[in-house]
């Protein structure tokens, strides 16, 4: 394949994972707009005014970063591991297995198209905080590279997922026993400086602190963590998480017997 | 420079399952090979291992010259592949799954439209474009396969068992089709359970058993190995045994069907003039089973 078949591949994946999650955007698209919309109201509006400041911002300004974030981090995983898992289930994993479409090229466009639908749902929740809160946005450039490589990493995670996963139990299992709490424990509600000592120093290993700390100094300006750090563990997860993607589709593990 | 050329490969599943055991065979450019073999004896295995959807054990595969361990990525953009199951995306629409496999090979859009337009018209499935998959018949599925496998025109095209489960109708406009593509250059290898359908569309024929190949010839050498054949007579009247023949073998099958085995070299005349004698009307007669049948049955169980 030259370089342009190569896009052109590329850019089908991408197309076609698109279109498959804008045609159950009833089931993608509005059901985390309204788990995000009740958490503003929950604990923005209805608990948040009693908390009150946290880091100089009211308690809502607080947690619209971490939200968006969480939303950005779920979207990009189920995206994922659902697509590629149900293109593994219906054997339809075959049609790109057969063509000369190289590996990196099947990843990166499974990627791109969970990373389509984290920023879109993102966006979307952006957009409804805005009926809750006034955003503000400190550093453009920063929210928005902290929002894309969270993004990306999790697309990847969730395409390790669902290269190992044999049966639909299995693509729930991380987003529920692991997901859930490192994004719960990550920062999204609270300043991790508000927990004892242990317990910050138990945070430091949650790589989602970074990105939500990462995230919300791009929109507020604060964060518990050094950005440069932040940056770092991230792109070291995707750097990971990217060699074990590739090592998984060359070898062929859970595809190809 | 062959379209195909295998050389001694076998697969070992992690199951410890040999399902090949070193098979060796090339198909000519222009060939249209029938593959048959019994369930489980390694057709698809091996049609899996071409197309890189199964790793092989040892052994190699040039597809037009081109290595696979070489470059793969090269040497699949010369093969069409029309698997045995179902293997689209269910909810998808019909020219969707044809074009976006276009993508895949890197066609442009527009030329991977055009040319799905092309074989879903061809194989008339342009109607259906707009439907998801799930709504088509199981023919129509098969033929969605066909024109998926067409779309970046491949110079040799593997159909593993296209017509299970299609009509008679339908089965015998898929082999004009195929008969067509053949004759247009493309190369064609097919398995199939239907024998019929390999002898009447195949050249070349090579048959697999337990992983190894046990017969490889063209298709009218082979057939030139039948020694005798057998007849089903239908008869006018009942007859209560069977009559006696010389340089025949008879048996009722029940009291208006007599079957008759003869040796190749022998006349039907023979038959029926000792019908006469004996007073014998017969009504109609058919070939009890095809041809091939008979060779395979024979081959497969070590008869």
């Amino acid at each position: 394949m030259d370089r342009q078949q190569k896009i052109i591949a590329f850019q089908t994946i991408i197309t076609k994972e698109i279109r498959r999650f804008t045609r159950i955007w009833v089931q993608t698209l509005i059901p985390p707009a309204i788990t995000i919309a009740l958490y503003f109201v929950i604990f923005g509006n209805l608990i948040g005014s009693r908390i009150g400041e946290m880091q100089g911002h009211s308690y809502m300004q607080f947690i619209v970063p971490g939200l968006i974030m969480m939303s950005v981090i779920t979207n990009s995983y189920s995206n994922v591991v659902s697509s590629f898992f149900s293109t593994k289930f219906q054997k339809s994993i075959e049609e790109i297995l057969v063509s000369p479409t190289p590996n990196y090229i099947v990843i990166w466009g499974y990627v791109m198209g969970g990373v389509a639908r984290g920023l879109s749902v993102g966006l979307i929740v952006t957009l409804l905080s805005l009926f809750f809160s006034d955003m503000k946005m400190v550093n453009f450039p920063i929210t928005l590279t902290t929002a894309v490589l969270t993004s990306i990493l999790f697309s990847l995670g969730g395409f390790i997922n669902a290269v190992y996963a044999r049966s639909f139990d299995d693509i729930s299992i991380v987003p529920t026993f692991v997901l859930t709490p490192l994004t719960y424990l990550g920062g999204v509600f609270y300043s991790i400086d508000m927990l004892p000592d242990f317990w910050q120093a138990v945070s430091q290993f949650n790589p989602i602190v970074y990105m939500v700390n990462g995230f919300r100094y791009g929109l507020l300006g604060v964060s518990d963590v050094s950005l440069v750090f932040a940056y770092s563990v991230i792109i070291l997860f995707i750097v990971i998480l990217y060699g074990w993607a590739t090592w998984l589709l060359n070898r062929g593990v859970g595809i190809r017997s | 420079m062959k379209a195909l050329v295998v050389k001694n490969l076998s697969k070992t599943y992690a199951t410890g399952f040999e399902a090949l055991k070193g098979i060796s065979f090339s198909v000519e450019p222009g060939d249209f090979m029938a593959m048959l073999g019994p369930n489980g004896a390694g057709k698809s295995t091996t049609i899996g291992i071409i197309t890189s959807l199964v790793n092989k054990t040892s052994g190699s595969v040039e597809i037009f010259g081109q290595d696979i361990d070489q470059d793969f990525a090269l040497a699949k953009m010369n093969v069409g592949v029309v698997p045995q199951e179902f293997n689209f995306n269910q909810f998808e629409k019909v020219a969707d799954i044809v074009a976006t496999q276009g993508g895949y090979y890197g066609l442009p859009r527009s030329l991977a439209r055009e040319r799905a337009e092309k074989y879903l018209k061809l194989l008339g499935l342009w109607d259906k474009r707009d439907e998801p998959s799930r709504m088509l018949s199981g023919g129509m599925k098969r033929r969605l396969m066909i024109a998926r496998a067409l779309i970046h025109e491949p110079k040799l095209l593997i159909l593993d068992e296209p017509t299970a489960g299609v009509d008679i109708e339908l089965r015998r406009s898929m082999w004009e089709f195929l008969e067509n593509l053949n004759k247009l250059g493309t190369t064609i290898i097919l398995t199939t359970h239907y024998l019929e359908e390999a002898e009447r569309l195949c050249r070349n024929i090579a048959i697999i058993n337990h992983g190894e190949i046990i017969e490889l010839s063209p298709m009218k050498s082979f057939l030139s190995k039948l020694d005798k054949q057998t007849f089903v007579f239908e008869l006018a009247e009942n007859l209560q045994q069977a009559p006696e023949l010389e340089r025949a073998h008879c048996q009722l099958i029940d009291e208006r069907s007599l079957e008759v085995e003869i040796q190749k070299q022998e006349t039907l005349n023979g038959v029926f003039s000792q019908f006469s004698n004996l007073g014998i009307q017969v009504q109609g007669m058919r070939n009890k089973t095809s041809r091939l049948e008979e060779l395979f049955v024979a081959l497969v169980e070590g008869k």
